[in-house]
């Protein structure tokens, strides 16, 4: 059988005009090298040394105080003190006989489950209203997104004057409405159970948006295919959103309820514009009084001591988010 | 026979129904501030008129007072000077850190991002009190250099998480071929992955200098004078002669500092998205 | 009755432009494999989603089991569909994957196990109910996403694709698993492919799609050896038919029916044909070459020979055609004609 091509003419190395001779296999020299100089080690080295300045940086500027508030809430540092001293549980003692402080741990709580229920309720409406694309979907997202971008503080300013006790104008709707007589409308921010329902609702209108997105990019990533075999088996709308489609988001529905009770529990922002914890502490919060207790007052250990309750939900979320993550890789 | 129409006309009803409530709802403190800016202020306190339109004509009094009588234009400069240094310190420290831990260091390297990330969850109001202390120690107490300081701490974690997402997304493959030619790592790092994640880099720009405007705790706690102020906590400290609220102006500095930045937003979020569910979706 | 039925389907995305899907007639047999075959782009995904009622028609009627279903809802016409992904749903168990048509159509309780039983032992993954889809292997899934369709007892399965995400090995026996499955159960089948290997291997007709247009409409060897136009005569087979320009008509003939006259003795047409590259094959040779001399000369033609044969590149041959094999197209409008004289020296 013929072969298709020649092979070239000459199967030796072309005429070599410096001289030197290639090496011949018989002449193999093994070079060693030190460990830190194979290219696998290299790279590692490289790695190491690029990301030692962040980890640096943030292990000094957070592990730090992060250690030192615990120190803080043991010993009895003061604003402007020179030396402190232990004072084991003092002030743990202290704090949990405070009716403020019971106040503003129970109000913690409650702003930040019924706000997250809210959000994740709205958020899971409105990305199913935005998942499919139509003419002016940027521009219905711009507004929507609007409360999440503005700066928390503005955002809650402007929530102050539309709740203003004088030229509300909410107030104004319902007096127009006849719902209340003019001067008898409700003082939303003067009073107490108004005053709380305020401010879950600044914080549901701020985290809406936020919760919207990440829901959006989880009902994206379902394969198109999914719900429409849903639709040939047989199933309705409804049916499809309940059965299939939360489901399947179940979770980055958690990523977003995760990040919504973070961004919602250890927030003092809100309050602290909306209220600042009034009337008569009926809207404080554990964060807001730790600021207003260790800044304000200048009671540096007893604020340590506040803000140190917010540890145990940061654990559980981080927790939880590593659960998901582990699970969603063996997936 | 029209079944089938009439189906979709029903959900494109409900879709715009519910669209329609909610973009209301999100977006009608804006529309409020904007209103404010430019009403009159008698008219803003005669309770009888429609505070729904311009029952006068239309003034610029408030913009006049917010930049000429109070110390808005300060904080302005003050947050832009801010974010522009916290953006450089969090670029030249996540940078490296998120090429690093993408391709250098394999499996643990994962861990060490994934622990880096969790540390953005540690909150600003746990933080604030032991650092207040740090601050003043340093002596840098009432500057805008404490937040300079600070910041990085937040903005850090999250751009190396958002680029660790980025970077994944770029094939080794073209590295590979970079070093084949002739680039050491480090240079292929520099001339060929930081070109090709430009856009992915922008975006990390603009959601630190967004994350920067919005902070309030740190600068809250740290600064005290008005000269040092930046806007996210001038605005409602500074704009408020003792217990008189002056809401012309202060809407007129909400909606300032609200709606470009809005904009720019808007303009990344789909890159930062389809960062973000590369990085959690492998 | 045809189970399936469809007249003058048109599907037009873009105005102005030609439509994804153009003017479709067609009637099942009872029971049949139906194959739509076409390249991507031939409107033959579009023409069953159609039909599942996951894409509305610009023009035209389907009917299903004699109904006409044109406007109505996937979940009213009585079909079954196997996406090529197979979509099951990764949150249910195998069992509550093959049970949700059941509870979507609103079957009585009691009767689901029954049922969904019967289907899953049909296809062999009766010890798979508890399992998630992640679980499962490729072959595993294709099963359970027939059992699915299977276990409302549909008038008409539709099948998009579903051996393309397969890799090469998996997918000749899913295919038979396929075909024993079609044997088993008898339902009428309409099965979407670019594959031609797999459109001739499994379908008792195969409509072959170009454009949005149908090419032709015929059981495998009616498309095969009667190919009604170039497009559909090149696109079965493979190495593709040869075709040569001649005045107004085109010719044609089949890679393995241009043979060495000492083979095919007595051609229609032979001229001498210069070898350029031979493949081997194993099981035979392919050879490509060029025509030297006549009216031909230069012109490129593949043949296809059984292995036995032994070849050298660049020597010259004398190749012929017998004019049973040879097929003649009209060379504006591309179809098939009658004989014509040739003049090829």
């Amino acid at each position: 059988m013929a072969i298709k091509t020649d092979p070239p003419a000459s199967a030796k190395l072309p005429p070599d005009p410096a001289g030197v001779q290639p090496p011949r296999h018989e002449e193999g020299i093994a070079v060693t090298v030190p460990w830190h100089r194979t290219p696998e080690n290299r790279a590692t080295l490289l790695g190491i040394a690029m990301f030692t300045p962040a980890v640096l940086f943030i292990a000094v500027l957070i592990g730090v105080p992060f250690v030192l508030a615990f120190v803080y809430a043991f010993t009895d540092v003061k604003v402007g003190s020179i030396e402190s001293h232990y004072v084991g549980l003092e002030n743990f003692r202290s704090i949990l006989q405070s009716p403020s402080f019971k106040k503003a741990l129970v109000n913690s709580f409650i702003f930040t489950i019924i706000s997250q229920v809210l959000v994740i309720v709205g958020a899971t409406i409105l990305s199913v209203a935005l998942k499919d694309r139509f003419r002016g979907r940027g521009f219905v997202r711009f507004l929507i997104l609007l409360p999440w971008v503005a700066p928390i503080s503005l955002g809650a300013i402007g929530w102050k004057w539309i709740l203003d006790s004088l030229y509300s104008v909410i107030n104004w709707v319902l007096v127009v409405l006849h719902f209340y007589k003019p001067y008898s409308a409700p003082m939303w921010l003067g009073e107490p159970h108004l005053a709380m329902a305020s401010v879950i609702l600044v914080h549901t209108w701020r985290l809406l948006p936020f919760s919207t997105v990440i829901m959006l990019a989880g009902l994206t990533a379902i394969p198109k295919d999914i719900p429409e075999a849903a639709e040939v088996d047989g199933a309705g709308f409804w049916r499809t959103l309940f059965q299939i489609t939360i489901p399947m988001m179940l979770p980055i529905i958690m990523v977003a309820v995760l990040f919504g009770i973070i961004f919602t529990f250890t927030d003092m922002t809100v309050v602290y514009v909306l209220t600042a914890g009034g009337p008569y502490d009926s809207t404080q919060v554990l964060p807001s009084l730790a600021f207003f207790t260790g800044i304000l007052a200048g009671d540096l250990s007893q604020g340590a001591a506040i803000s140190l309750f917010l540890v145990p939900i940061m654990v559980a979320v981080t927790y939880v988010m590593l659960r998901l993550a582990h699970k969603s890789e063996i997936a | 026979m029209q079944r089938g129409r009439v189906r979709i006309f029903g959900y494109e009803v409900a879709r715009w129904a519910v669209l329609a409530v909610f973009a209301i709802l999100l977006a009608f403190p804006f529309y409020w501030m904007f209103i404010t800016t430019f009403k009159q202020t008698l008219d803003l306190y005669t309770l009888q008129n429609n505070p729904f339109r311009f029952n006068m004509s239309p003034t610029l009094e408030h913009l006049k007072l917010l930049f000429q009588q109070t110390k808005y234009m300060v904080w302005v400069t003050n947050t832009a000077i801010v974010g522009g240094i916290v953006v450089g310190i969090t670029l030249v420290l996540a940078l490296p850190a998120a090429y690093a831990l993408t391709r250098l260091t394999g499996r643990w390297g994962q861990r060490v991002g994934m622990a880096i990330f969790l540390t953005y969850l540690v909150p600003p109001t746990l933080l604030f009190i032991p650092l207040s202390r740090v601050i003043a120690i340093l002596g840098l107490q009432d500057t805008i250099w404490a937040v300079v300081l600070v910041y990085p701490t937040f903005t850090v974690p999250f751009s190396i998480w958002l680029l660790m997402g980025f970077f994944k997304s770029i094939p080794r493959e073209l590295e590979d071929a970079a070093m084949v030619d002739g680039l050491t790592r480090l240079g292929a790092f520099v001339k060929l992955v930081i070109p090709i994640s430009l856009s992915g880099i922008l975006t990390v720009v603009i959601f630190t200098f967004t994350l920067v405007t919005q902070e309030f705790v740190y600068a809250l706690t740290f600064i005290s004078t008005e000269n040092s102020q930046l806007i996210s906590v001038g605005v409602p400290t500074f704009l408020v002669r003792g217990d008189v609220y002056y809401w012309g102006s202060l809407m007129a500095a909400c909606l300032i500092a609200s709606v470009p930045i809005a904009i720019l937003y808007n303009l990344f979020l789909d890159r930062f998205i389809a960062g973000f569910t590369v990085g959690a979706v492998k | 009755m045809a189970v399936v039925e469809t007249r003058k389907l048109t599907k037009v995305f873009k105005e102005g432009e030609l439509g994804a899907v153009n003017d479709v007639n067609l009637e099942t047999r009872e029971g049949e494999f139906l194959v739509f075959l076409g390249p991507s782009g031939s409107g033959k995904t579009t023409l069953l989603r159609m039909i599942a009622g996951l894409e509305i028609p610009t023009a035209g009627e389907i009917r299903i089991g004699g109904r006409v279903v044109t406007h109505l809802t996937p979940r009213e016409r009585r079909i079954a569909m196997v996406f090529q992904s197979y979509a099951l749903y990764p949150h249910l168990s195998v069992y509550n994957n093959i049970s949700f048509p059941l509870k979507a159509q609103k079957v009585p309780r009691q009767l689901h196990k029954q049922k969904v039983e019967w289907a899953s032992g049909l296809l062999g993954i009766a010890h798979l109910l508890q399992r998630k889809p992640r679980e499962l292997s490729g072959g595993e899934r294709q099963r359970v996403a027939l059992a699915r369709a299977i276990v409302r007892e549909p008038l008409v399965f539709l099948l998009d694709e579903p051996l393309s995400n397969l890799d090469a090995k998996l997918r000749a026996s899913a295919r038979e698993e396929l075909e024993l499955f079609h044997k088993r159960v008898g339902t009428t089948t309409i099965y979407v492919t670019h594959d031609q290997v797999e459109a001739m291997a499994m379908g008792d007709r195969v409509m072959v799609l170009h454009n949005g247009f149908v090419r032709q409409l015929g059981t495998p060897r009616e498309v095969y050896d009667t190919p009604a136009d170039t497009f559909v005569a090149t696109f079965l087979g493979s190495p593709p038919m040869n075709l040569l320009e001649n005045d107004d008509f085109i010719v044609g003939f089949r890679p393995e029916h241009l043979l060495p006259v000492e083979i095919a003795p007595n051609p229609a047409i032979s001229f001498r044909l210069k070898v350029k590259v031979t493949e081997y094959l194993g099981a035979e040779w392919i050879l490509y070459g060029t025509v030297t001399g006549g009216k031909f000369d230069g012109k490129e033609v593949i043949s296809r020979l059984p292995s036995a044969a032994s070849f050298e590149a660049d020597k010259t041959f004398q190749f012929g055609v017998r004019e049973p094999d040879l097929h003649y197209f009209d060379r504006q409008s591309e179809k098939r004609t009658q004989p014509k004289v040739l003049t090829w020296q």
